[in-house]
């Protein structure tokens, strides 16, 4: 049984001891610490002013197994006899860990012993600040560094002013580069914060209140002073007991975290790594980790430490990773936002070696994750806010504090770790400065939609997985695709899915036998179901262009029916008010009229707006009523996982709104730029460019190849903008598949999109042609001519609408803050 | 309390909802399933307030039959009416069979 002595129980002394008893439960654990307290959480500090206790900052339950003895540091090393000594007693070991952290820097000035002087580093120097600030107004923080923006937070949070006296020409200089800095100055101000950077305090005189004297000649005239300048190495016991030391300070220790004696290692600020000592935890955890594993007859190596920050200060977001500056550096300001960001790369350009982040460090995660490699995108999208909404790659860091990937994340998720505490307790993430937890919460998120990519509770299939069955396997019906590939009768949300697959594979009516049992309403009766029950209905009118004499039919239809009759938004018109049995009435007058379905109803291509373009149009370029016409009556009918909306403009100045349109078409002098992934709705986005200055033929065949592609491989009730980010690599893999054909498909989409073309046939006059499905328009089978009574209408600017009126079910708009 | 024909077996579709009119003005929404099980419910969907119960798709939810409302998709289990999505809510149920080659409601008194 191996008889191993730490020195500290920081947080770093406790990761050792949790580590070795994982490693070697029977190892017996001896833990000298010096403070009273058993391990918390020192990065947090600042929170012990904001309402946070003791037991809030806690890292964790000391192990009952582990022989803790708080209060209790140790006085002496006899490496000899290896044994420790302290006031209470001697501890003998088979090896002994130095984990005895750093002390604060007090730079060697007249003056630091006068009452109001103090540090920051554990939670008895907060106590004692806090104790002394009761009732004083003013304090100055020597140190513009991480710990002393925190410790000017804790003074702002005890209710003082404060101020910051800095040494560097800029504040966090281990950080930032002078215009992070700068950014990070206005920030820091405009919360009241006074900044004085380049100088130094060289002596704090005493008096009714203190008086500290810059180096610029200034003084300034404050209630308290805490030095947060810095922090050096905990080393004396070392020292004493003969261990080599770095040169600068430090317990001397290899990749092993071994000391000069073999006996004896060092972990943590302590360390002099490799000559090196990291103020930072994650690099201490890794130490503690690697010791260990040595401990236990392991051979881990310290990997190099990961400087990478990244934290919040002040409110302000703050991150550096990777060097400070290079042979390329991209920048990026926003001084009104106080936004600095700067990416530092190779001088071709092609790899990222790091960057700063001030005030917006959304891209800290996915641009920390690629250093190293190439760029992971256009630098205006990387620096921009959606940034933060890219796909992590699984190497990167989730937790820079533990070191912990997404790829750990994900893998903890996977095996039933489904919330933040358990995902903590299991992976670690999220226990030490906690800033990664909302970046946890989306894993479950993005997680959670992996989980649920079943369609229901009778598939376990995402509906792209089910198109690829149905396809491959030749599936033609609903009963024979459960049978085999689901359990249960299906539901309101499978039915109308596959119902829209077979559409999309099998040519024949919507309404075809089995098929007209899986439909939603709106598809069952071939209109749009309305809150009174009753439906409307909308004749295709392709590109918006309609001659009087069809106008006048609609209006006649309208008239005669007593509809609610309405201009929408996609060019065409909307008629309120149908029951049920008069559908095919209405239908037969319209149909006879040249008119036809609008598929309004259906999860499929709606409309292609235009502008009146070069035939009208003083500033028109092309002819676009002309190709909104056709792309109209190419994609009509085409069942997809969600509606399709499209517009074509005659020119830049965009009159048909096509950039909000799942695909959109611009004229230019030389062709037609496409856009794809645009809609309006709840969430609205602008379409994307994709191509530019096509010819027709081109332009038509690449929106084919899109269209078919998303039919095949959405979700359900996924438009064009989510899948194409859905999509790994979003436009330009797109672009790959559908121009470059990457995945060989392309004929086969071309296939499919001729396939429907060809095959199209307009449903109303399906019905009206079938008496069978024409013999369900009734509104009750007992009672085949009779109205339905429930439907009453009321008169308003001269139109019916709905007599009664029900709350309509809330959407839950998000509020303004004001 | 009377037994009402309302038609036959064979003018309803399988696995879709039709809807019959009561000699009292009433409706009720008929759900035959594909093995035969047929079953009657009030036509109103009680979160709307319209006349469309009949017009959802059918389906089970854990091995129970159900429809959803074609207007907001509230879930309804056929046998006993209750609202699968809202403890609170419930519809009523009507007996049915078939008798003499007739589909026939039992009408007075809702079960």
């Amino acid at each position: 049984m191996k008889r191993i002595v730490v020195l500290g129980d920081g947080m770093v002394g406790r990761r050792f001891t949790e580590a070795m008893r994982q490693r070697d439960p029977e190892a017996r654990l001896t833990v000298l610490a010096e403070e009273n307290r058993p391990a918390y959480d020192r990065v947090r500090l600042s929170a012990f002013f904001d309402g946070a206790t003791a037991e809030d900052l806690s890292v964790g339950k000391p192990d009952p197994a582990v022989d803790l003895r708080l209060g209790e540091p140790a006085l002496r090393i006899d490496r000899e006899n290896r044994t420790v000594h302290s006031a209470q007693g001697s501890y003998a070991y088979d090896h002994l860990v130095l984990a005895t952290g750093s002390f604060p820097f007090v730079p060697p000035i007249p003056g630091t012993d006068t009452p109001g002087c103090f540090v920051y580093r554990t939670l008895d120097d907060l106590e004692a600040l806090r104790s002394f600030a009761a009732g004083k107004r003013h304090g100055v923080v020597v140190g513009g560094g991480l710990l002393g923006l925190e410790a000017a937070n804790a003074l702002l949070l005890l209710g003082l002013d404060a101020e910051v006296v800095e040494f560097a020409p800029h504040l966090m200089p281990a950080q930032l580069d002078p215009a992070g800095g700068a950014v990070l100055r206005d920030h820091i101000t405009r919360l009241g914060i006074g900044v004085h950077c380049g100088t130094a305090v060289i002596a704090v005189h005493d008096g009714p209140r203190l008086t500290l004297a810059t180096a610029a000649g200034d003084s300034i005239t404050t209630d308290l002073v805490v030095f947060a300048a810095g922090i050096r190495p905990r080393d004396a016991l070392a020292r004493e007991a003969g261990l080599a030391l770095g040169e600068r300070g430090g317990v001397l220790v290899d990749s092993a975290c071994r000391t000069s004696d073999p006996a004896i290692s060092a972990i943590g600020e302590c360390a002099a790594m490799e000559g090196v000592c990291f103020g930072l935890v994650a690099p201490g955890y890794t130490m503690a980790e690697v010791a260990a594993d040595r401990v236990a007859g392991g051979a881990a190596t310290f990997p190099g430490a990961d400087t990478a920050t990244k934290l919040k200060l002040l409110g302000v977001d703050v991150a550096s990773f990777g060097v400070r500056e290079g042979p390329l550096e991209a920048t990026y300001l926003e001084p009104a936002e106080g936004v600095y960001a700067k990416l530092v790369l190779s001088d071709d350009a092609a790899t990222l070696l790091g960057g700063i982040l001030v005030g917006d460090a959304e891209a800290y995660p996915v641009l920390r994750a690629a250093v190293g490699g190439p760029v992971p995108g256009r630098l205006a999208d990387l620096l921009s806010k959606e940034a933060g909404e890219r796909e992590l790659p699984g190497a990167a860091q989730i937790c820079s504090c533990n070191a912990v990937t997404k790829d750990t994340v994900t893998a903890a998720i996977a095996a039933g770790h489904d919330d933040v505490p358990s995902l903590k307790s299991c992976t670690r993430a999220g226990t030490t400065c906690g800033s990664c937890v909302p970046l946890l919460k989306r894993l479950l998120a993005e997680s959670g939609v992996a989980q649920s990519k079943a369609l229901c509770e009778h598939f376990a299939h995402s509906r792209a997985e089910l198109f690829d069955i149905v396809r491959v396997r030749g599936i033609a019906t609903f009963s024979a695709l459960v049978a085999e590939h689901g359990t249960g009768r299906g539901c309101d949300v499978c039915k109308p899915v596959v119902a829209s697959i077979l559409a999309s594979l099998h040519n024949g009516h919507v309404l075809e036998s089995e098929r007209a049992s899986l439909q939603d309403t709106n598809d069952h009766f071939l209109a749009n179901l309305q809150r009174d029950g009753s439906y409307s209905v909308v004749p295709r009118i392709p590109g918006g262009e309609i001659t009087p004499e069809k106008l006048i039919v609609i209006g006649e239809v309208a008239r005669d029916f007593d509809l609610y009759t309405k201009i929408t938004g996609g060019q065409r018109i909307d008629l309120f008010g149908a029951r049920v049995e008069q559908l095919p009435l209405i239908w037969r007058r319209l149909v006879d009229a040249g008119f036809e379905s609008g598929h309004a109803y259906g999860k499929a291509l709606r409309t292609v707006k235009s502008c009146v373009g070069t035939t009208w149009c003083r500033y028109g370029v092309q002819d676009s009523v002309r190709l909104a016409i056709d792309l109209e009556l190419r994609y009509r009918g085409l069942r997809s996982p969600h509606k399709i909306k499209a517009a074509v403009s005659g020119c830049a100045r965009e009159c048909a709104e096509a950039r909000g349109k799942d695909f959109g078409v611009i004229a230019t002098e030389n062709g037609w730029n496409l856009y794809l992934g645009g809609n309006g709705g709840f969430t609205p986005r602008h379409a994307e460019l994709f191509l530019s200055d096509v010819d027709t033929e081109s332009l038509v065949r690449y929106i084919d190849r899109f269209l078919m592609f998303y039919v095949r491989t959405a979700d359900r009730l996924q438009r064009t903008a989510p899948w194409i980010e859905s999509l790994e690599g979003g436009l330009d893999y797109l672009r790959e598949v559908i121009v470059d054909d990457s995945l060989g498909v392309c004929a086969e989409l071309d296939e499919a999109m001729a396939r429907h073309v060809e095959g199209y046939a307009d449903e109303w006059a399906g019905v009206l042609d079938d008496p069978v499905k024409l013999s369900r328009f009734v509104s009750f089978v007992n009672a085949p001519g009779t109205p339905d009574p429930s439907i009453r209408f009321t008169r308003e600017r001269r139109q019916p609408v709905p007599e009664t009126r029900t709350a309509p079910v809330a959407l839950g708009i998000p509020a303004v803050r004001s | 309390m009377s037994w009402v024909r309302i038609c036959p077996p064979t003018a309803l579709l399988p696995e879709r909802g039709t809807a019959a009119l009561l000699p009292d003005g009433s409706q009720v929404a008929l759900f035959p399933l594909a093995d035969g099980r047929l079953y009657a419910l009030d036509n109103l969907d009680p979160f709307s307030g319209a006349q469309v119960l009949s017009r959802g798709v059918l389906g089970d939810r854990g091995g129970v039959a159900t429809v959803a409302s074609p207007m907001h998709k509230q879930v309804f289990a056929l046998d006993s009416g209750r609202c699968l999505d809202d403890e609170n809510v419930m519809v009523a149920t009507h007996p049915v069979r078939l008798r003499d080659g007739y589909v026939e409601l039992l009408t007075g008194a809702a079960a």
